[in-house]
C-alpha cells in the first residue's frame, strides 16, 4: 500500500509536468489550430536558462523570471517569425515549421549553453517528507502546487475577464470573433505567449528533480501531446487529467511491471482508450459538415 | 511540345531513373555515391509514406517503424535460420504487411491529430521493443548486419549499393505511379479530397486506407531492410520517432502527392546534414532553421511549388 502510494506521488509529481506541456499545447491549439511541437524546448528553455543565469551569478528568484519573460519573448518570435507568415498554410505543413522550430532552439541551446545535465537547487531542501509510509520530496509539492495555480489562473482569466472570453470566443469561431471585433491575431500571439510562460514555469518547477539539458523538450513534447490528446485534444480540463493520467501510468508500470517499457505504456493505454473513444476521453464528437 | 512528355503520368519515373544513370557521371568518390544510396532508401520509404499521407490523406508518426521490421528482420533472420538474407528481406515485407494490417484496421479510424498520435505510440512500441530485447538485438548500440547476395554476387560497395537502392526506388516510384493513376489509386485520391463524398461515391473508405497503409508499410520495410544492409551495423535508431519525423518532413518539404517530391524531400534531409556537418556545432540549428524556410516559403513543397511557377512562366 505504501509502495503505491509512493508510486503515485511521483506519477503525479510528473504528471503535473505533462499535464502543464499538454495545456500549453491545448492553448495553441485552440486559438490556432497549429499542434505546436516546440512546447517541449519552451520548458527546456525555461529550465536552462534559470540555470545560466543563476551560475553567472543572478539572485535566483529573479533569473527564474528573467527566463519565463525570455522564453514568452521565443513564444511571440515564433508566432511572429514563423506561423504567422505561413497564415494559411496546410495543418501539417505548420506542424513541420514548428517541428523545425524546436530542432532549430534545440541546436541554439546546445551552443548557447552546453550539453551537459543541470540541476537547481530544490526550493525549501532535499529532505524528503514522510506520508502514509511513503516519502515525497518537498519539491514535488512545489510542483503539484505550481501546477494547480497555473490551472487555477487560467480559469479564472477565461471565465472572469474579458479578454480571456475573446480568447474562448476565437477558439470557438475564429471569423465570428473577428467579425464581433476581436483582434484575432493579438489573441493568437498571446496564446504562444502564456503558452511558452507555463511551459518554461514547469522546466523550473521541476528541473531540480528530473534536472535540465539541452534536449529535454522532446520527449516532455511527445509525452505532453499525447496526454493531450487523451483528455481530448482542445479541452482544457481533459489535458489536465490526461496529464496527471499519463504520468501516474508511468510511475504505476515501472513500479509494478517493469520500468523497461515505461515510455511506451502510457502511448499502449492511449491506443486502447481511443480505440474506445475516438475523441479522447472529454472531446467533443466532432461532425464533418458536407 | 515538351508539355505533352513533362505531363506523362510514367513522366516522373523516367525522371527518376534518368538521374539514377546519370548521377554517377558528376559522384566525385564512393563517400558520395553512399550518401546518394541512403538518399535512395528514404526516398523509397518517403514515397510509401506520401502514398498514405499525400494521396489518401492519412498522417502517420510510425513510418519507420515499419523500417524497423524490415531491418531487423534482414539482420535476425539469416544468422538464426541460414536462409538467404534476400529472403528474409521478403519475409520482413510480408511481416510489415501482416502488422500494418492488423493494426491499421483499429488505427485507421481515427482521425487527424489522433491518427498522428495513435501511430506515433505504434512507432514508439516497436522502437521500444527493438532497444530493450538486448538479447536479441544488442540493445541501444545495435548489432552487425550480414552482406546481402544477389545470385552469387556480394554487394558491399557504397558504388554498388548505389544501383541497388536506385533500382530499388525507381521500382516503387513505378508501382506508385501505376497504382495512383490505377481505379484504386483514383478511389484513394478521392478520400483525400472528401471521406464523405467518396462514401456516397460508393469508395470503400475504411478498406483503401488500409490498402495505403499496408503499402507504406511495404515500403519502409523495404527500404529497411536496404538501410540496413547497406551500414552493415543496426541501431534501434531506425525505427526511432525522430526518423519517423524525419520522414514526414521529406514529404511535406518535397511536396505531398508528388512522387519525385519525396525524392527530392529525402534528398534535402540527407544531404543537408551532411553537408552541414562543417558548421559543428551550428548544425542543429541551420537544419532546424532551413526545415523553417522551406515550409515558410515552399508552402505546398519544393516540387508542386517549382511546377506551377514554371508553368505560371508561360512553359
Amino acid at each position: 500500500m505504501s509502495e503505491l502510494l509512493q508510486f503515485a506521488f511521483s506519477g503525479l509529481t510528473v504528471g503535473a509536468v505533462y499535464a502543464l506541456v499538454a495545456l500549453g499545447f491545448t492553448l495553441i491549439y485552440n486559438a490556432s489550430d497549429v499542434v505546436n511541437f516546440a512546447q517541449g524546448e519552451f520548458v527546456m528553455l525555461g529550465g536552462m536558462t534559470t540555470v545560466f543565469l543563476s551560475l553567472a551569478g543572478l539572485w535566483l528568484p529573479l533569473a527564474a523570471v528573467l527566463s519565463v519573460l525570455l522564453t514568452v519573448l521565443v513564444g511571440l518570435a515564433l508566432y511572429k517569425f514563423c506561423i504567422e507568415p505561413a497564415r494559411g498554410a496546410a495543418a501539417v505543413t505548420l506542424i513541420i515549421i514548428t517541428i523545425g522550430a524546436s530542432i532549430f532552439l534545440r541546436g541554439v541551446a546546445q551552443i548557447v549553453f552546453d550539453k551537459r545535465f543541470h540541476a537547481l537547487p530544490h526550493w525549501f531542501g532535499a529532505d524528503p517528507i514522510k506520508l502514509g509510509g511513503a516519502s515525497i520530496l518537498p519539491q514535488s509539492l512545489v510542483v503539484l502546487a505550481g501546477a494547480l495555480i497555473v490551472v487555477t489562473a487560467l480559469f479564472w482569466f477565461f471565465e472572469r475577464t474579458m479578454f480571456g472570453k475573446a480568447v474562448l470566443a476565437t477558439a470557438a469561431n475564429r471569423l465570428a470573433a473577428r467579425l464581433s471585433g476581436i483582434n484575432t491575431d493579438v489573441v493568437v500571439g498571446f496564446s504562444f505567449g502564456v503558452s511558452a510562460a507555463i511551459g518554461a514555469l514547469a522546466g523550473i518547477l521541476i528541473a531540480p528533480i528530473t534536472l535540465t539539458s539541452y534536449d529535454v523538450g522532446t520527449l516532455l513534447a511527445l509525452k505532453g501531446f499525447a496526454a493531450a490528446m487523451l483528455g481530448g485534444m482542445g479541452n482544457p480540463i481533459g489535458a489536465v487529467v490526461g496529464g496527471l493520467a499519463v504520468g501516474l501510468l508511468e510511475s504505476l508500470s515501472a513500479g509494478l511491471i517493469s520500468s523497461k517499457y515505461k515510455d511506451a505504456i502510457g502511448f499502449i493505454v492511449i491506443l486502447f482508450v481511443l480505440f474506445a473513444m475516438p475523441n479522447g476521453l472529454f472531446g467533443k464528437r466532432s461532425v464533418e459538415r458536407v | 511540345m515538351m508539355g505533352k512528355y513533362l505531363n506523362h503520368p510514367l513522366a516522373p519515373v523516367v525522371g527518376l531513373a534518368a538521374l539514377v544513370a546519370v548521377l554517377p557521371l558528376v559522384l566525385p568518390s564512393a563517400y558520395y555515391y553512399r550518401i546518394a544510396a541512403l538518399v535512395f532508401i528514404s526516398g523509397l520509404s518517403a514515397i510509401g509514406l506520401n502514398l498514405l499521407m499525400g494521396y489518401a490523406g492519412q498522417v502517420s508518426l510510425g513510418q519507420a517503424g515499419f523500417m524497423g521490421i524490415g531491418a531487423y528482420s534482414v539482420a535476425l533472420g539469416p544468422s538464426a535460420t541460414g536462409l538467404p538474407v534476400w529472403l528474409w528481406i521478403g519475409v520482413g515485407t510480408v511481416l510489415s504487411a501482416t502488422v500494418a494490417f492488423l493494426v491499421g484496421r483499429p488505427i485507421l479510424k481515427l482521425r487527424g491529430h489522433y491518427l498522428a498520435v495513435a501511430t506515433l505510440g505504434f512507432g514508439i512500441l516497436l522502437f521500444m521493443v527493438f532497444t530493450n530485447e538486448n538479447q536479441w538485438t544488442g540493445g541501444p548500440d545495435g548489432m552487425p548486419v550480414q552482406r546481402l547476395e544477389l545470385f552469387g554476387w556480394r554487394v558491399r560497395t557504397g558504388v554498388e549499393w548505389y544501383w541497388v537502392s536506385g533500382a530499388l526506388m525507381v521500382v516503387g516510384a513505378w508501382v506508385a505511379t501505376n497504382l495512383i493513376e490505377s481505379p484504386t489509386g483514383r478511389a484513394i485520391r478521392a478520400i483525400h479530397d472528401s471521406e464523405v463524398a467518396a462514401r456516397s461515391a460508393g469508395v470503400d473508405v475504411a478498406r483503401l486506407k488500409l490498402v495505403a497503409f499496408v503499402l507504406a508499410a511495404v515500403y519502409g520495410s523495404v527500404a529497411g531492410s536496404a538501410y540496413a544492409l547497406l551500414n552493415g551495423h543496426l541501431t534501434p535508431d531506425v525505427s526511432g520517432f525522430i526518423k519517423s519525423v524525419e520522414l514526414v518532413t521529406m514529404v511535406v518539404i518535397g511536396g505531398m502527392g508528388s512522387i519525385v517530391g519525396s525524392v527530392v524531400g529525402a534528398a534535402v534531409l540527407t544531404v543537408l546534414p551532411q553537408a552541414l556537418t562543417v558548421f559543428h556545432d551550428y548544425e542543429h540549428a541551420i537544419l532546424g532553421l532551413m526545415i523553417m524556410l522551406f515550409m515558410i516559403f515552399l508552402r505546398e513543397g519544393i516540387v508542386p511549388t517549382l511546377r506551377r511557377r514554371l508553368a505560371g512562366g508561360g512553359a
